[in-house]
């Protein structure tokens, strides 16, 4: 299993890192904390560490480290418009239950 | 689920701990917001996808407001509740607005900034404004998903504290945090990314929909300051349309227009010079009211030829503004393009002939400065990635001081000080018990009160009675971030404390603080002379009193003859001190020095006797 971006997430994240002028990729993880526990990390990488797993995902290269990995297998990263806002969207198939914005869950 | 942006490396926000900013652009005759997202700063479109929200607001007799593109049609139909430009009479009194006869408002005479009477009562420019950027706000936080931490306000650089106070009043009002206000131009070069690249000079050449603004800014070490500005408040991509609209009526030989068909024209008439800078002409076809049809075609070279003294004006005033800054057209670094009217392929090659180089123009003209708002509206809120430890300063555009004895002005802060800025400089009193201070703030660079401009009066009481020169009074003068003054003054051996904060009546124009500076240059030695002549005043005044209080309490000690020669001399002292001629004071206090040298001598053996008589010696050495 594996750790995906859709399509235009993908083209949104390599948008934004040729704006940004540098970054190896991108990086997922989970942390504890939030009101249900867990909370995704979504930051731009520079630099893989040595024990980071490597994804690509249409051309992006996707840095997931091992403690987070068990959380976020099978996860495809998506990029929504919901109204004026738009942005990207964890769609894991892990989760048992989240908070009520879904900005930290529990599986 | 919520929406997510990318963060910084190790810069993830907790969870509901997203530090939502916008920066917002409070135009003249547009206004817009933009955000960062995932490290890129966006605008924020509305419903319909509109970048840009009319700056006009249209009060409703039925107790409503509508804001922008809705508030529009009212501007035929309802000229008196739809106010449009609201931004000329931020912090503005009457007299300082230019053509207010020619308004369609109702405005009402108030202290300080003008109201305007509207079918929902009276409103002032501050709550007009209030509801632009109440809009902005409510469709931000749809957009972000969120409320907003803060926002940054772009403002003319030539904004004096009267007209910063007032937009940022009209913030607060509209709910929301300002993390800063930042000058228009400084924006506009924050989102070229010249903040972060060479120091040097450059210049921001801003033509929008009314107003044609020019600054000039100097970049050293992350700091922009302004060394220039410039501009017309009554010139920009309006006029133009104006010039293709009377070029229509000529060539068609139309008859006078309605109402209606003036405003069809009109539009016709901006939509060709839209269309103009992508295409080489531009078909104009209308059927007006009485049944005639217009069928012109505008060409580039005809649109060049009826615009050219336009194009002409914007360049004077750029040329002034590097005259004034004493610069050269090759020091000059870059020109930023700012404004929706510099996409005319005319302004453009004008500006790029003038400068001898490209103008900056990848970015949109209409969007660049709340791009740059944005930016630092992103960095203030602590969304700051590694390498961005820099915080933008902005400078202040005229020195602050007080009046002193003799209507000078001392300066505490000077002109161009990075901001915030906090200053403070000991004074004295002049006269001796005196036991109250009055303390004039004024901005500005001439040497005379009388040629700068008075932000606020007030009073420091209760110093204890001293001999003149003895009380300590420290005045303390703190700018803020955003401009904003406030003075402090203590008189330091009882702790004694008044303050105020500069919310100045009127504000000044750009045409004032550009006059003021050139004045300043100007009679920078007519000044100087003035300033060494009240000075010789103020000391000859000093001498006389302390001449007169010397004789009121001693004058047993002076032989007739001798008190006639001294009120001679303070006569003709008296006699010469309101003129212009500095030699003659300065011989006549020489003479009064001379004639009082004994009297003072035998004043001072006098009170040392009176001090010593009937005291032994051996309490003297103790």
């Amino acid at each position: 299993m594996a750790v995906t971006l859709s399509e235009k997430a993908a083209e949104h994240v390599a948008n934004y890192l040729t704006k940004r002028g540098k970054g190896f990729g991108l990086r997922l993880g989970v942390r504890t904390s939030g009101c249900s526990g867990m909370a995704y990390k979504l930051e731009f990488a520079d630099a893989s560490n040595p024990e980071d797993l490597v994804f690509e995902s249409h051309g992006v290269k996707v840095l997931v480290d091992p403690k987070s990995l068990p959380y976020l297998e099978g996860t495809q990263l998506d990029y929504t418009k919901e109204g004026l806002n738009e942005g990207f969207k964890f769609i894991n198939p892990n989760v048992k239950d989240e908070c009520g914005c879904g900005e930290s869950f529990n599986v | 689920m919520a929406l997510l942006q990318i963060a910084e490396p190790g810069e993830s926000a907790a969870p509901h701990e997203h530090r939502l900013a916008v920066g917002i652009d409070l135009g003249t005759t547009n206004s817009l917001v933009a955000t960062v997202r995932s490290g890129m700063a966006v605008v924020l479109n509305d419903d319909h996808g509109h970048a840009l929200l009319p700056s006009v607001v249209r009060y409703r007799p039925d107790g409503t407001i509508s804001i922008g593109y809705d508030a529009q049609v009212g501007e035929g139909d309802d000229p008196k509740n739809t106010i449009v430009s609201v931004k000329r009479f931020m912090g503005r009194g009457r007299k300082d607005i230019a053509h207010i006869e020619s308004m369609p408002y109702d405005f009402v005479d108030a202290e300080g900034m003008v109201k305007l009477r509207t079918v929902q009562g009276i409103k002032s420019p501050v709550e007009i404004s209030a509801e632009i950027l109440r809009k902005l706000r409510e469709h931000s936080e749809r957009s972000l998903g969120g409320p907003l931490t803060g926002a940054v306000i772009t403002v003319p650089a030539y904004f004096d504290d009267a007209q910063r106070q007032a937009t940022k009043d009209a913030a607060r009002l509209a709910g929301l945090n300002v993390l800063r206000l930042l000058n228009e131009p400084t924006a506009a070069a924050i989102a070229y990314g010249l903040d972060n690249g060479i120091e040097g000079i450059y210049a921001v050449f801003d033509l929008g929909g009314g107003t044609f603004d020019i600054s000039i800014l100097k970049l050293t070490k992350g700091v922009f300051e302004v060394l220039a500005t410039g501009g017309d408040s009554e010139l920009g991509g309006d006029d133009f349309d104006q010039r293709v609209f009377c070029w229509i009526i000529e060539e068609a030989r139309l008859a006078p227009l309605s109402h209606k068909d003036a405003r069809v024209l009109l539009t016709r008439a901006r939509e060709a010079k839209e269309h103009l800078t992508a295409h080489g002409e531009a078909p104009i076809t209308v059927k007006i009211g009485s049944g005639e049809y217009v069928d012109l075609k505008l060409t580039t070279e005809i649109f060049t030829e009826i615009t050219r003294t336009l194009v002409q004006k914007t360049l004077a005033p750029t040329k002034k503004a590097l005259r004034d800054a004493g610069l050269a057209v090759d020091e000059i670094k870059g020109v930023v393009m700012v404004g929706g009217a510099t996409r005319m392929p005319q302004i453009q090659h004008a500006v790029g002939q003038l400068f001898k180089q490209e103008p900056l123009n990848n970015l949109d003209p209409d969007k660049v400065v709340a791009l740059g708002a944005a930016t630092q509206a992103n960095l203030l809120a602590g969304n700051r990635a590694a390498g961005d430890d820099w915080l933008l300063l902005d400078v202040i555009p005229l020195s602050l001081g007080i009046e002193t004895m003799g209507g000078l002005v001392e300066k505490v802060i000077p002109r161009n000080s990075t901001l915030p800025i906090s200053r403070a400089q000991e004074f004295t009193t002049y006269k001796d018990g005196q036991t109250a201070m009055a303390i004039q703030v004024v901005q500005g660079e001439r040497e005379l009160v009388s040629d700068c401009r008075s932000l606020a009066k007030f009073e420091l009481r209760g110093i204890p009675p001293m001999v003149a020169g003895a009380a300590r009074i420290r005045v303390s003068f703190q700018v803020d971030a955003d401009g904003l003054l406030s003075v402090t003054a203590q008189e330091l051996t009882t702790g004694r404390e008044t303050r105020i904060e500069v919310k100045p009546a009127y504000g000044l124009s750009d045409n004032e603080i550009a006059t003021m500076l050139k004045d300043s240059i100007d009679y920078a030695s007519d000044d100087a002379q003035r300033r060494a002549l009240r000075e010789v005043q103020v000391d000859a005044q000093r001498l006389i009193q302390a001449t007169q209080s010397a004789l009121n309490q001693d004058v047993r000690l002076l032989s007739t003859q001798e008190l006639n020669d001294i009120e001679t001399c303070m006569k003709k002292l008296n006699e010469v001190m309101p003129g212009e001629d500095r030699g003659a004071i300065d011989a006549a206090m020489e003479a009064l020095g001379h004639a009082t040298a004994e009297f003072a001598a035998r004043r001072m053996n006098d009170s040392v006797k009176q001090a010593l008589s009937g005291r032994r010696i051996e309490e003297l050495d103790a």
